[in-house]
């Protein structure tokens, strides 16, 4: 057990990358076995996932240094500077792996029947796996060039999912918007890297964070990685492939592409709390973050009203979403520096972290819903849909629950979480909050358009011999659906347990520095 | 990237990356370095070695990259009958 905490940090990228490449030879001996395979590795995954996160919320931060005598030998003798590739994951770094590897895990569940009947799914297991181990591999590590490296990843394996229909061009359409925006952001990113490699002569985001003066060059290499992670996270006015990659996608690879903004998002946190923490800004960065996560509630609320496709207007939706939590964050930035808010601004990160993981499991959910329409009647067409609930009681029941928790009604989790960020907003700013429940409430009224024109009305002739959907994909479903009641009713327990020390560790960016430098009481 | 043919915009794409690569190139350059093989060292100063790993992975990353894209272009193509970014927009709204 011992052997498997020291190491896990690095088995938890490693485990699904071996899988990804296993998965094509597996498949050979049968499709069944290729599945279970798939979902044991995800399965072993979460373990140590879990066994990590149980460590570093009692512990502390846990580093790993990669092909050194010992797994923590940070600077070895004779060096002032950390030399190697090291992970370091701290309490933020584990609630975003334990978001992505359950999300991966349901999407596996999801795919085994919803995919069945396709071609290619050898490639499609592997490139799931691989998008997984992209997305840990960011949240995971310690290294700027390495964060630049697994973002790449995620991005080559969630364009080429993206393109999974080949059968039909506007999935190529999307997945081409898709990868010129990523390759582009990534090349923002490794510009911003080459900047501070050349003024700090090291590539470990502890060190650099010790180091960072907030000279001109720094301020450049800030802003570029504020935009390419604010457009791979699909912030407004980056949005535009959002929409397109998450419609055209199947259903169980955008909940994947969900997970995957969201460690872009977790990448531009550690940038502006970590890496920049001792020297930036707070207010203005705060004040730009605030903005552009305003800009996307709005923006995405207001197209996703006249979509008349399901999953496109779920990908507007989720453009608001990382407006939610993006205002969250920003408020907390602006707010910490101010002495007598700075409570507020603590509370709002929280929010924003907790609405991080409410946004997975919401979302996620009515993807699935999304494809379970699709997979049962074929069309996605709103305009087309009519009385299924008469036919898929139990889809019906999901997209409620999912309906109910995105649009921040009570008991469910959604509304737990907008209500921190609307109070720590009114703070800061009243108009924030304002703007922020309007569009809460627009986003009720794009939902209920939604259930009114797909599951209510009379039974169309057309529908009449539509059956609900294979139990894989309504225990996909159903796990989904339990945790957003779970977290909905208990949002405390919730709280306390993952969240603040979440945000206590993004926080805490000496914390981060003193582990990797060994100086300090660690 | 300003161009319409879509063709173009993946050129385009690689251009920046290229840009970005001779960047971290030069970036690990020392006045009268040689190449740093630290085992037939003459003692005198050495090139930084890490701009030079930094770049090959990129470089990699960049070729999977442009072909991937490359692989989309020729889907569209198939489907559109155009690379023309005006003729595929059956994404809107």
């Amino acid at each position: 057990m011992n052997f498997l905490l020291t190491h896990a940090p690095i088995l938890i990228i490693a485990l699904p990358l071996l899988g990804a490449f296993l998965t094509p030879l597996i498949s050979r001996v049968h499709p069944k076995v290729r599945n279970i395979f798939v979902l044991i590795i995800l399965m072993l995954t979460g373990f140590l996932t879990i066994l990590l996160t149980r460590d570093v919320l009692s512990n502390g931060i846990r580093v790993y240094v990669l092909g050194a005598a010992s797994s923590t030998l940070t600077t070895p003798t004779g060096y002032i500077m950390p030399v190697r590739i090291i992970l370091e994951t701290d309490a933020l770094s584990v609630l975003m792996a334990m978001i992505s590897v359950s999300l991966a895990f349901i999407a596996a569940l999801y795919s085994w029947k919803f995919m069945e009947n396709r071609t290619g799914l050898d490639k499609y297991y592997t490139l799931l796996l691989l998008l997984l181990a992209g997305m840990l591999g960011m949240e995971l590590t310690g290294d700027m060039f390495n964060l630049f490296v697994f973002l790449e990843i995620t991005s080559i394996s969630g364009c080429a999912l993206v393109a999974f229909y080949t059968d039909r061009g506007e999935s190529a359409e999307a997945a081409f918007k898709y990868m010129v925006i990523g390759t582009v952001a990534a090349l923002f990113v490794l510009f911003a890297v080459a900047l501070l490699y050349g003024e700090y002569n090291a590539l470990n985001i502890g060190y650099l964070a010790s180091r960072i003066q907030y000279s001109f060059i720094d301020k450049i290499a800030l802003v570029l990685l504020i935009g390419a992670f604010a457009m791979k996270a699909g912030s407004v006015p980056m949005h535009m492939w959002k929409p397109d990659a998450y419609g055209e996608a199947p259903s169980s690879v955008a909940i994947m592409l969900v997970a995957s903004s969201l460690a872009s998002l977790y990448a531009l946190l550690r940038v502006c709390f970590t890496l920049y923490g001792d020297v930036l800004n707070t207010v203005v960065v705060g004040w730009v973050i605030i903005i552009l996560g305003i800009l996307s509630i709005f923006v995405g609320v207001t197209m996703a009203l006249v979509q008349n496709k399901f999953a496109r207007l779920i990908g507007y939706t989720a453009v608001a979403e990382v407006g939610y939590m993006m205002l969250g964050v920003g408020v907390g930035l602006a707010s910490i520096a101010n002495g007598s808010i700075a409570d507020y601004g603590l509370k709002a990160i929280q929010g924003g972290l907790f609405h991080v993981m409410n946004d997975a499991l919401d979302l996620g959910l009515l993807f699935l819903v999304a494809g379970a329409v699709f997979y049962s009647t074929g069309k996605s067409d709103l305009n087309r849909l009519g009385g299924l609930a008469h036919n898929m009681k139990y889809t019906t029941i999901f997209f409620i629950i999912g309906l109910a928790a995105v649009s921040g009604l009570p008991p469910m989790n959604g509304f737990a979480s907008k209500l921190m960020i609307y109070e720590t907003a009114y703070q800061l700013n009243p108009i924030l909050s304002i703007i922020a429940i309007l569009a809460s409430i627009l986003m009720l009224a794009v939902f209920v358009k939604v259930f009114h024109s797909a599951f209510l009305g009379p039974r169309l002739k057309e529908y009449e011999n539509v059956k609900e959907v294979p139990r894989s994909m309504l225990i996909a479903m159903g796990i989904l659906a339990v945790f957003i009641i779970i977290f909905g009713l208990f949002p405390d327990t919730v709280i306390n347990t993952i969240v603040e020390p979440a945000a206590n560790a993004l926080i805490d960016y000496q914390g981060y520095i003193n582990k990797i430098l060994g100086l300090g009481g660690v | 990237m300003f161009k319409r043919n879509l063709i173009k915009i993946v050129i385009g794409v690689s251009l920046i990356e290229s840009g970005v690569n001779l960047f971290l190139i030069t970036l690990g350059y020392v006045k009268g370095g040689v190449a740093p093989i630290y085992t037939n060292a003459p003692g005198t100063n050495m090139v930084l070695p890490t701009p030079q790993a930094l770049t090959l992975t990129s470089i990699v990353i960049g070729l999977a990259t442009t072909a991937l894209m490359l692989s989309f272009v020729v889907l569209i193509y198939r489907h559109y009958n155009s690379i023309d970014a005006k003729n595929v927009r059956r994404l809107k709204g």
